[in-house]
């Protein structure tokens, strides 16, 4: 309607005006007709008449033309331009326009920004909470993976490690020597600890193994293999090998019709198995051979005695003489054999280490259960408890054998409180259920000792005896008549605490994803690349540091530590670190002394730098090897290489020159100053290790910067890091 | 004439018995207390049967029953091993080195009688 209304105001505008300027020059006209009649004006007060008119109308079109340009291709094309960089930023919007129809315009687009804008949070949110979903799912596994008494470790087809477990962490980790070689690790090669022919052939039994069977209509076959392999420390590992099946794609093996693209380890330390068996064949072995002489002197000497009863007394005196001895020697060799067995069978239940004052807390609180039967409920008291004392037991067979006696003494002989000690007696741990009064005699006792127990309706096979032979231990009932009490006392042999570490829960920080598995690198395959032309961001790297003696390699200066840490998939690796202090075999001068804090004493009884290499050079195997000032580090690794029998001829980059690459103009590239200008809080600085953390983050800070200037490969960034200025000087 | 029989085993406790037995038996019967005496007195006395017992002293009995294998001079002298471990692979060891049979402890002293005749194709 109002652009109605315009278009006539337009149309009356253009008539008004065009009108006027007929009207003026038929004035004018006129007026020239009335000046040849001979009226009073001049021909120049006409002409001036005439400019003015002309300028004013001129100007009126002037006025008009701009300003309908302003409004109605300036505008749009703003209107365009507005329209143009809301492609890029989705939180814009169009401004305000003075003509209508542009307002009208802009409020719609205006609306229909909003509307994709919500629309992008919407999915924005919905991707934030799948991602949260799926990390928690993930922490969960690696949670679930870290507290498995097994170690479990999964590979992809090249053999790079995705997850591992702290167990498998300690097992596999730890070096001949007892050092931690901590050569397990993400994205690592799993050749690193076992042997490659053992793994691939075990992979190709697998393959073996598995078919789909799709075809035939019945479930596709996974199958599994074993093998058995030996640490470098030396324990025997029993593994157990599965495909991981699923996932098309470059990286996945096509194995009778199933999509392979990876395998789990599940390792078992067989190594104590192990020796109980060899030991077990062995007894057995001996048993039989040993056994065969003298049996057989035995036999043909009774058969003799028993043949020809005819014989002189002294030969037969002889061959008596003979069984007789040869009895003796089966003896002591049967008694030999029966404590070297004894050990062996107690293995074969399933006893358990556990705090002697837990399992006291746990059979007191079983005591003290309400029962059905029961109105009142039997009090329990417990009394010097040693709170140091382990056990290996039969936990649940022990407190179901405690709990029946307990509860027999309030059935039978109307006991109201019994109470339970527990200590050490020499190499024994003592555990009295004790109570009131001395009316039980030692055969009543003694049959409850020994038969089945029942406990409610419930009838167990076993005997409390039983249960504690089971445990190793011995039970009597006795009587105290002094303090009027009797007891149930049980002797049991103490157990040394567990040596396992408690195993830690992996709780991953804030932003923090745990750092025991990373899926992600099912992807990668080293084959088919070469190195210089991977991304950066697909690389796995060694960030390190060294704290030295002095600046001059060359002059006989020398590694005192080597702290490095590992970059998989740009995420730095905080507990995958090498941390080790090297004794230098020179003195420490007192400046270098202030700059590292390391003191002399620190350094006695450390390896040397010929042992330390190999296991440094074995931690960054398929890395690449990343320093600040690297050049320098490099000159004092390289001086070692002939001693310690290893080449770091592993590519190298620098975060000082790529600082230098990124931000040329800066004056000062020191490690404090780029981690100030790339936000990275810098803490533990001049510690090896602290250093090598700071230049990790660093570098990662660094990535998506260097891609932004188009240097995405390490080809690239080698290439840019030797165009600058710094890469010039020398050490 | 008596056969001569050769007991070889330096466990003298078994000994006793079959030298007791193969007497009563009406053969002629020589002791050896290890391998090295049992391969001379073999050379010396000619027995027509040895009993070899494996674990010995200064010569086992497998070296023993080889030795006389060997010797060309010796071929008609039969070998009956006895062995205190009775593992097959020992067994079959002894047979693959010459030995014309074996009995495993503990026998029954009727066994090896019986062994001992047939070996003497008596």
């Amino acid at each position: 309607m109002q652009s109605r209304r315009k278009l006539v105001l337009a149309t009356v505008a253009a008539a008004l005006f065009v009108s006027a300027v007929v009207a003026a020059a038929a004035g004018l006209m006129l007026a020239s007709e009335a000046d040849a009649a001979g009226s009073g004006r001049t021909t120049e007060e006409r002409v001036v008449a005439l400019a003015v008119l002309a300028l004013a109308g001129s100007a009126v079109c002037c006025w008009a033309i701009v300003w309908l340009h302003r409004q109605y291709v300036e505008a749009p094309l703003r209107l365009a331009e507005e329209l143009a960089a809301t492609l890029a930023h989705s939180g814009l919007r169009i401004g305000a326009y003075r003509a209508a129809e542009l307002r009208q315009l802009a409020k719609v687009t205006n609306q229909l920004l909003s509307l994709r804008q919500t629309r992008e949070d919407d999915v924005a949110e919905r991707i934030r909470e799948a991602r949260a979903s799926l990390e928690e799912e993930r922490s969960r596994l690696a949670a679930l993976m870290a507290d498995l008494s097994q170690s479990v470790v999964v590979c992809n087809l090249d053999g790079r490690v995705l997850l591992y477990n702290q167990r498998a962490k300690q097992e596999l980790s730890a070096g001949a020597d007892g050092s931690s070689a901590k050569l397990l690790g993400l994205g690592r090669s799993i050749y690193t600890v076992f042997d490659r022919t053992l793994v691939e052939h075990a992979l190709e039994r697998l393959q073996q193994a598995s078919r789909d069977q799709s075809a035939t209509g019945s479930r596709p076959l996974i199958g599994s293999v074993q093998f058995v392999t030996a640490t470098p420390a030396g324990r025997l590992l029993r593994a157990h090998m599965s495909p991981v099946i699923g996932g098309e794609g470059q990286h996945a093996a096509r194995v009778g019709g199933l999509s392979i693209t990876g395998f789990v380890l599940v390792l078992d330390d067989v190594t104590t198995i192990n020796e109980r068996h060899a030991r077990r064949d062995e007894l057995i072995q001996s048993l039989l051979e040993r056994g065969r002489g003298p049996l057989g002197s035995i036999r043909a000497a009774s058969d003799m005695l028993a043949d020809f009863t005819d014989m002189p007394v002294h030969q037969r005196d002889r061959f008596v003489g003979v069984i007789r001895d040869e009895a003796r020697v089966l003896s002591v060799q049967f008694e030999q054999a029966a404590a070297a067995f004894s050990n062996d069978l107690r293995e074969r239940w399933l006893l358990e280490e556990i705090l002697g004052a837990e399992l006291v807390a746990v059979a007191a609180r079983r005591i003290g259960e309400r029962r059905a039967s029961e109105r009142r409920v039997l009090a329990v008291k417990t009394e010097n408890l040693d709170e140091d004392l382990w056990l290996r037991v039969d936990s649940f067979g022990l407190l179901q054998a405690i709990r029946y006696l307990a509860l027999r003494l309030q059935d039978e002989y109307a006991v109201r409180e019994v109470r339970l000690s527990l200590s050490r007696s020499g190499p024994l741990a003592q555990l009295d259920l004790s109570w009131l009064g001395t009316s039980m005699n030692n055969e009543t006792a003694m049959s409850w000792l020994q038969d089945p127990m029942t406990i409610g309706g419930d009838v167990s096979p076993l005997s409390v005896t039983e249960i504690i032979e089971r445990c190793n231990g011995d039970i009597w009932f006795q009587r105290e008549r002094v303090s009027h009490r009797a007891f149930f006392r049980t002797m049991l042999p103490a157990a040394e605490a567990p040596k396992d570490l408690p195993r830690a829960i992996v709780v991953p920080g804030e932003g923090d994803r745990p750092e025991f598995y990373d899926f992600d690198l099912f992807g990668w395959s080293a084959a088919g690349h070469e190195l210089d032309d991977r991304p950066l961001a697909e690389l796995s790297y060694t960030v390190f540091d060294t704290e030295t003696t002095g600046l001059q390699p060359s002059q006989g200066d020398e590694i005192i530590q080597i702290g490095a840490t590992r970059i998989v998939n740009r995420r730095l690796l905080r507990h995958e670190c090498f941390d080790q202090l090297i004794d230098p075999r020179r003195p420490l001068s007192p400046e270098s002394i202030e700059v590292h804090g390391i003191t002399p004493d620190l350094l006695v009884g450390q390896p040397t730098i010929e042992t330390v290499l190999p296991v440094f050079h074995s931690f960054c195997a398929d890395t690449v090897l990343v320093g600040h000032n690297a050049a320098f580090d490099m000159r004092f690794l390289q001086l070692k290489e002939k001693l310690a029998g290893v080449r770091f001829d592993h590519p190298v980059l620098d975060t000082l020159l790529l600082s230098a690459v990124l931000h040329a103009s800066q004056s000062s590239h020191r490690l404090e100053a780029i981690a100030e200008r790339l936000g990275v809080s810098v803490f533990g600085r001049h510690t090896a290790l602290g250093d090598a953390m700071v230049t990790g983050e660093v570098f990662l800070k660094m990535l998506p910067l260097l891609a932004e200037m188009g240097i995405r490969t390490l080809r690239q960034a080698r290439e840019a890091s030797q165009r600058t200025y710094h890469a010039r000087l020398r050490y | 004439m008596s056969k001569k029989i050769l007991i070889a085993d330096d466990e003298q406790n078994i000994v006793i018995s079959i030298e007791f037995l193969l007497r009563r038996e009406g053969f002629e019967v020589l002791v050896a207390g290890d391998g090295e005496e049992a391969l001379a007195k073999v050379r010396t006395e000619r027995p027509d049967v040895v009993l070899l017992d494996v674990m010995m002293p200064k010569m086992n009995g497998f070296d023993v029953c080889q030795a006389l294998r060997a010797d060309p001079d010796l071929g008609g002298t039969r070998i009956l091993m006895l062995t205190a471990k009775g593992r097959d692979t020992e067994i079959s060891k002894g047979l693959g080195l010459g030995a014309d049979g074996y009995m495993t402890k503990p026998f029954s002293t009727k066994e090896l009688l019986a062994e001992v005749r047939k070996l003497l194709g008596i």
